[in-house]
């Protein structure tokens, strides 16, 4: 992995400036599945309550981790199932691709998983001669784009109809100027299907580990996990190990939260509870922490692993949706994003925590109420401590401090700064921080007299020292 | 009642009127000011990229200035915000803790403590916004925020609900984030920019004259967009509203 800084802000810069069609429809779909999300969860009374109950459950499942992953383990095997484990992404990916070669498996279909995305499985395996297709549509339009997914439900979100038709002609051979969303997904389909037939192994994640039963759910609206699943000898779950709830009736939490939050709609078209292999087939799963162990001993950033990867804080976050996910650099991107990434490289992902401008709609709509505002702030401290903090804010801030402690530099800053405004022409600001907002805002005008100067003068004190 | 006026940094040097405003308003209101003179600034801008250091020596000036009074109101909800919520660079002494808990944004102050809600002897025939920031919804409760299922309410509005002519008109999305974020509007100009102007349509499609906050760092930024894009639109503090003047 390469340890570049991330220029979020940068990159964000020409998300938006590409052209007057990519971010605005971007911002605009994206707020439409916010709404959606606010009138589906306003249906629900207990709405809040249910927020409160489902972070509990996580809260409680966490700090009870290693009893509730041993749990799911034993119960997993008296099942049939084959449990794995591993501790690093390298761990992940060398034991799917000693699975695969040891049943001489070259052809794989996967669904959409996380974990997967940030074990970087895809290029691993297709290094060592694995056909690997992604059934899902986003993650299939981002595999054949040779792109990152930019958001965790929606991979393809920051492209267009017109982007996708583009691509589909290439890749798949379809007509150009179709660009109707019902053609488009048919032609994949088509595409997709023989796929499925000739695999001879499935991958899924998992949105749910039950300890209680060994069993595991996975949710899709596309039905793809489960096409996969009902054809393949072979059936390799991926499940990092913060997925735990205790029982199955948690479950009539985490569905009746998972979907709202995620699209606006009351479930995923198919919420698939795996309970062992078919007859005849093999499945195997493979329990990840890549990280997460660390990040629980974390004290600021443990419930950060609450997350149910809803994808909420990203619909709703106003920089994320101008930004559009590929800027982040990372697997997560957006709010969610901001607060895992840096637990795994601070250096590459230091800028991070700085792209955001901390209005806290992701802690509002945070199914499991993660305090990801709060967190994103005790980042920035962390960045800070560790003097990552962006050069331009570093000197910007050593100065301001000296302002701020003492009244008389205050007073003396200011009149400088009137005097500056006063006199430098509008195209000629002399500093750069000021250039920044100059460019696209009109400045405010230093008023003639500060209010304590008027204050002074109107209500007739002397200054007490 | 002894109240003392903070005067944010920034509202004291851009925004004397809004001061003068604020300070007139609670004095008609039979309210008796001290305005502290050696106050600067809470450390806001500090604390919020994270740089504990710095913001202490802000902060515990602050307290110094503020201590011993029953409130401390200030026009900005941001910075009441930090006050009340993260001036936590310094240790928390009595002193400190009290200062913390006794200071209110201005709209607050009138609605919760002094349970003001009929301004009807004032006048403002305009269409009008009202911008609450994020800091004043999400951080101090001035109004529910729409992310939350529940009762809604919206101080600010009921202060302006009956001022005379003015109506009150909804945007599109009332409570989006206008991008201001203190030193997030210089270092992440573009988006800060893209969001301010997405901010300043959502008025213009609503034909809205004035857009009326407790919040004057918004506003700036607000305006500054607008102005850049020669819209007619005028932002002013409510407590020059309600004070009618000096605008
Ligand atoms: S942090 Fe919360 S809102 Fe964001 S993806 Fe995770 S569960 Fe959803």
């Amino acid at each position: 992995m390469s340890t570049t800084k991330v220029k979020v802000a940068e990159n964000a810069a020409k998300f938006i400036q590409q052209d007057d069609i990519h971010e605005k429809l971007h911002d605009q779909n994206l707020w439409n599945v916010r709404m959606r999300r606010d009138t589906v969860a306003s249906a629900i009374p207990e709405w809040e309550e249910l927020r409160t109950l489902a972070s509990r459950i996580k809260e409680h499942t966490l700090t009870h981790l290693d009893e509730y992953v041993l749990q799911f383990a034993d119960n997993a095997e008296k099942r049939g199932i084959k449990v794995h484990w591993a501790s690093t992404a390298e761990d992940h990916n060398r034991i799917v691709y000693e699975i695969l070669a040891s049943h001489q498996v070259k052809r794989l279909v996967k669904s959409k998983s996380m974990l997967q995305e940030e074990c970087h499985m895809a290029p691993y395996l297709e290094k060592r001669g694995i056909t690997l297709t992604e059934t899902d549509l986003g993650e299939r339009i981002q595999q054949l784009s040779g792109q990152d997914p930019s958001h965790i439900v929606m991979p393809a979100i920051h492209q267009t109809k017109e982007d996708i038709a583009k691509l589909f002609a290439e890749k798949i051979g379809t007509d150009p100027n179709k660009v109707d969303a019902n053609y488009l997904t048919e032609a994949m389909r088509n595409n997709a299907r023989p796929k499925f037939l000739e695999a001879e192994a499935t991958m899924t994640g998992a949105n749910f580990a039950i300890a209680e039963t060994g069993s595991f759910v996975v949710c899709t609206n596309e039905g793809n996990a489960d096409l996969g699943a009902a054809i393949a000898p072979l059936h390799i779950a991926s499940i990092g190990i913060e997925k735990m709830v205790p029982k199955v009736e948690d479950m009539g939490v985490f569905i009746r939260l998972l979907s709202r939050s995620a699209v606006g709609t009351a479930a995923t078209q198919y919420t698939s509870h795996f309970s062992g292999p078919r007859k005849g087939t093999e499945m195997h799963i493979i329990l990840t922490d890549h990280g997460r162990s660390h990040r629980l001993g974390l004290e600021d950033f443990w419930s950060s692993l609450k997350c149910i990867r809803c994808g909420a804080c990203m619909n709703t976050c106003p920089v994320y949706r101008r930004s559009g996910g590929l800027s982040y650099g990372a697997t997560y991107s957006g709010p969610i994003g901001i607060i895992l990434d840096p637990s795994y490289d601070e250096d590459k992902y230091s800028e991070l925590p700085f792209h955001s401008s901390l209005c806290g709609s992701c802690t509002e709509v945070c199914p499991v109420r993660i305090d990801i505002a709060e967190q994103i702030v005790k980042w920035r401290k962390v960045m800070s401590a560790k003097k990552k903090l962006p050069v331009g804010l570093r000197l910007a801030f050593g100065v301001t401090g000296t302002v701020f402690k003492y009244p008389w530099v205050f007073r003396t800053a200011e009149a400088a700064g009137k005097w500056a405004l006063k006199f430098a022409p509008d195209a000629l600001i002399y500093n750069k921080t000021l250039n920044a907002w100059g460019r696209q805002r009109k400045l405010p005008e230093f008023a003639d007299q500060t209010f304590r100067d008027w204050y002074l003068k109107n209500r007739n004190k002397e200054p007490k020292a | 009642m002894k109240v003392a006026l903070f005067i944010p940094c920034y509202i004291d040097a851009l925004y004397p009127k809004v001061g003068i405003a604020t300070l007139e308003l609670l004095e008609r209101l039979g309210v008796e000011v001290d305005y502290p003179l050696n106050q600067t600034c809470c450390g806001q801008p500090l604390g919020n990229e994270g740089d504990q250091k710095n913001a202490a020596a802000a902060e515990r000036l602050f307290v110094d200035n503020f201590k011993g009074y029953d409130y401390i109101v200030g026009p900005a909800g941001s910075c009441v915000k930090h006050v009340r919520h993260h001036l936590d660079a310094i240790e928390q002494t009595t002193d400190v803790q009290s200062v913390r808990k006794n200071t209110y944004e201005l709209v607050e102050f009138l609605h919760d403590i002094l349970k003001l809600r009929d301004f009807s002897n004032v006048t403002f025939s305009h269409r009008v916004a009202v911008h609450n920031s994020c800091s004043s919804i999400r951080g101090l409760q001035l109004a529910s925020c729409s992310e939350v299922m529940g009762p809604r309410w919206n101080k600010t509005e009921a202060l302006l609900e009956r001022v005379k002519g003015l109506e009150l008109v909804h945007i599109d999305r009332p409570d989006e984030c206008c991008g201001f974020g203190g030193t997030f509007a210089v270092t992440d100009e573009a988006v800060s920019a893209k969001m301010g102007l997405d901010k300043v349509r959502d008025y213009e499609r609503h034909g809205i004259e004035y857009v009326v906050s407790p919040d004057m760092s918004c506003l700036m930024h607000q305006e500054g967009v607008s102005k850049m894009q020669q819209m007619p639109i005028q932002f002013v503090h409510i407590a020059q509203v309600l004070n009618q003047g000096p605008f």
